[in-house]
């Protein structure tokens, strides 16, 4: 499936009042989603839309037409969905079409092959997968994450609870790798900031349908007798980025205690609720445009086009080297609704970003905390600093 | 805002001891509008019934003060004497900030959803164009001689200039991201324009449109991106602007013939909008954090005083009035 993206300056006529403008530049960016199979989500509230994360693109296309109008730029969009076995063939007609910028929201293994067949002919920004082994010993140049890594988003999560003393933590993976690599994150991040994990279970994953007639019923019964017999502590954290239990955990669990991670307090690049920093102002044109809520992956679409319309508008048109050298240079900067300028790691081709700490309708915080200073930027006191990349690109 | 204090300078020579000066702040999450005597800084009157206010200014002759009532999707106005509820005007979707053209007519409001400037006849309370600019229009200023009113489009990051008699953008300056705020110099010569996320201050010749110079802020112990540069003032005879510097609680003192930063001033938390009292010897700052004002003896450039107001005061003027 592919569509192409007309949002070329539909103000065009805003340009008449301008001086004589340069020939006008045509930025081609293309948005890959691939599918792959998956389990449902426990609650249908959280079932995908069919146009996740490309309504952010759509947003960002949009934006980025208005500002070139002025400039005499303009910007095509092309969104592709493919599945994981047609998407190196789809990727391939791009780059052959002279397609140079290339939006992926895929998982770690399909964007690394991604960025892998671009080499030096497309720059790859991955919107979606927050493997912290995609910023480590599986970075590529050519390569950048404007979706925060998993170290990024559990130590958002790490520095509130240890603001907030609850420093003894009981963790709860799945068992799925995904999740234990999530766990490993954690038990990173609770050590960086002096957290104590004083348990940890692991929660199979037995199979079974998502929903069923009976619902909570035996989840009611089977969830604290799991998490019965743990030593004293403050707070569950629950590492299931396969999505299968941490759902069922808040108010379910043996003792008394909040949930954290995967369900309760969850760390998010973006939340339909984030309001502050001129939030409102994406949220009410996203949707208008979309007609539903945004969610993280429309967000990190939206961030990926506005990097790339942030480089034309900054290099006034400039062409792939120099937009992808103004990207990686400390010279570009964006602004995100998150309160402070977003930039680049060179290390490892990171977005530097704060992290919202979301409670059910709310955002209860923002991290980085305020009491967590670094030398260089107070954003780095988030996920890999440079001393302890594995990326060596 | 220069013409509009001549004008008030005027009326209180003329006057005489019978006007008082107020000080009208809008509270944000208070849903109100305080309001101060500017002698005694005392709370004499809070406005009540509108939703999120935010920019706030007043008609040149000081009996008029407008709100933009971002929640209510208008403009309301209110008698600056007996805070009576005056017709509101229409504003266009989620009005934020606006700027009244030096005579006291049109009045110019940023659409941040909706990507345009609305103008509205404050008379007649008609709509009379709405211009399309960039991605969420935020600041607006005038020209002393009424002649360009710009607008600040915080996602695009211009300052787009649009001519007032035929609504056309004659020049679009690009400047650091999200820019917040635009001020004129008295003498019209100088544009300042403001850029939160990029931290600095562009100078922008309005005989060229060209920024000549950009101002950037060093506070020893400050985060650099705490530096947050929002609202600007230019002070009446040209010589100082202020700057407020949003997280990082400074107000910067800007030496306008040089254009190099002389100060920083310690004021309340996440300083928001400025400005001056009437007769110009004080500045006043909305910190949205600390749900106070601070004072400025712009004389010595002293912090003076800090005065509770509301909840999350965001944009403040001052009047003299009967």
């Amino acid at each position: 499936m592919s569509k192409l993206n007309g949002a070329i300056c539909g103000l065009g006529l805003l340009a008449l009042g301008l001086p004589a403008l340069a020939e006008s530049v045509e930025y081609r960016v293309a948005v890959i989603r691939v599918d792959a199979p998956g389990p449902m989500p426990i609650s249908r509230l959280d079932l995908p839309p069919d146009d996740l994360g490309l309504a952010g693109a759509d947003l960002g296309t949009a934006d980025n037409a208005t500002t070139g109008s002025f400039l005499g730029q303009s910007f095509v969009t092309e969104t592709v969905v493919a599945t994981p076995e047609t998407v190196e063939a789809e990727l391939q007609r791009l780059l052959d079409a002279g397609i140079t910028y290339v939006v992926t929201l895929a998982d770690a293994e399909t964007t690394v092959r991604l960025a892998d067949i671009a080499g030096d002919r497309a720059l790859v920004f991955n919107a979606l997968a927050t493997d912290d082994a995609l910023r480590g010993a599986d970075c590529r140049a050519n390569l950048l994450h404007v979706a925060p890594s998993d170290a990024m988003m559990t130590d958002a999560l790490a520095q509130y609870l240890a603001w907030k003393r609850w420093d003894e933590v009981v963790l709860i993976a799945g068992s799925h790798p995904e999740d234990q690599a999530l766990a490993a994150a954690y038990r990173h991040s609770a050590e960086k900031f002096g957290l104590r994990i004083v348990e940890e279970r692991v929660y199979e994953d037995t199979g079974g349908a998502r929903r069923t007639d009976s619902g909570h019923v035996q989840v009611q019964k089977q969830m604290p007798v799991f998490t019965q017999g743990l030593p004293a502590h403050d707070v569950v954290i629950a590492a299931d980025r396969a999505g299968v239990f941490a759902d069922w955990l808040p108010y379910h669990t043996w003792d008394a205690r909040p949930v954290a991670g995967s369900a309760g307090l969850v760390p998010e690049s973006w939340n339909p609720a984030q309001e502050a920093w001129g939030g409102t102002q994406f949220q009410t044109r996203f949707e208008k445009s979309a007609h539903r809520p945004a969610r993280p992956e429309d967000f990190q679409a939206w961030m990926a086009l506005r990097v790339i319309g942030e480089a034309a508008t900054r290099t006034k048109g400039g062409d792939y080297g120099v937009m992808h050298d103004f990207i990686l240079s400390d010279k570009f900067d964006l602004a995100a609704f998150k309160g402070q300028k977003l930039t680049f790691r060179d290390w490892d081709g990171q977005l530097r970003q704060p992290i919202l700490l979301v409670a059910g309708n709310v955002v209860a915080s923002v991290s980085p905390q305020d009491e967590y200073l670094h030398q260089v930027s107070q954003l780095d006191t988030l996920g890999t600093d440079r001393p302890e990349t594995e990326c060596k690109k | 805002m220069k013409a509009v204090f001549a004008a008030l300078a005027c009326s209180t020579v003329l006057a005489g001891p019978a006007l008082a000066d107020k000080i009208f702040v809008s509270n944000e999450k208070g849903n109100s509008v305080t309001v101060l005597d500017a002698a005694t800084l005392e709370v004499i009157h809070t406005i009540q019934g509108m939703q999120r206010p935010r920019g706030i200014t007043a008609s040149p002759d000081g009996k008029h003060i407008y709100v933009c009532a971002s929640d209510d999707d208008l403009v309301r106005v209110y008698d600056s004497a007996t805070y009576e509820e005056l017709p509101s005007l229409p504003s266009g979707p989620d009005p934020e900030l606006f700027v009244l053209h030096p005579s006291g007519n049109p009045l110019y409001i940023a659409n941040e959803d909706d990507n345009i400037v609305t103008v509205v006849d404050v008379v007649t309370r008609q709509v009379l164009a709405e211009v399309p600019v960039g991605v969420e229009p935020e600041g607006m200023g005038v020209s002393p001689d009424g002649k360009i009113v710009v607008n600040t489009s915080e996602t695009t990051n211009m300052a787009h200039m649009i001519d007032t008699s035929t609504y056309e953008i004659v020049a679009n300056v690009l400047v650091d991201s999200r820019p917040r705020f635009a001020e004129y110099t008295p003498d019209g010569h100088l544009l300042f324009v403001t850029a939160e996320i990029g931290g600095t201050v562009s100078v922008i010749d309005t005989a060229t449109n060209e920024i000549t110079k950009k101002l950037t802020f060093e506070v020893a112990g400050i985060l650099p991106e705490a530096l947050q540069p929002v609202g600007l003032r230019v002070t009446a005879d040209g010589a100082k602007a202020y700057v407020a510097l949003g997280p990082a609680n400074r107000v910067a003192v800007i030496d306008v013939a040089n254009l190099e930063i002389t100060d920083y001033l310690l004021v309340g938390q996440r300083v928001w909008q400025l400005g001056f009292s009437p007769d110009g010897k004080f500045l006043y700052t909305t910190n949205g954090n600390s749900n106070d004002i601070s004072v400025i003896d712009t004389a010595t450039d002293e912090v003076t005083v800090s005065v509770p107001v509301g909840e999350q005061p965001w944009g403040v003027v001052a009047v003299a009035t009967p």
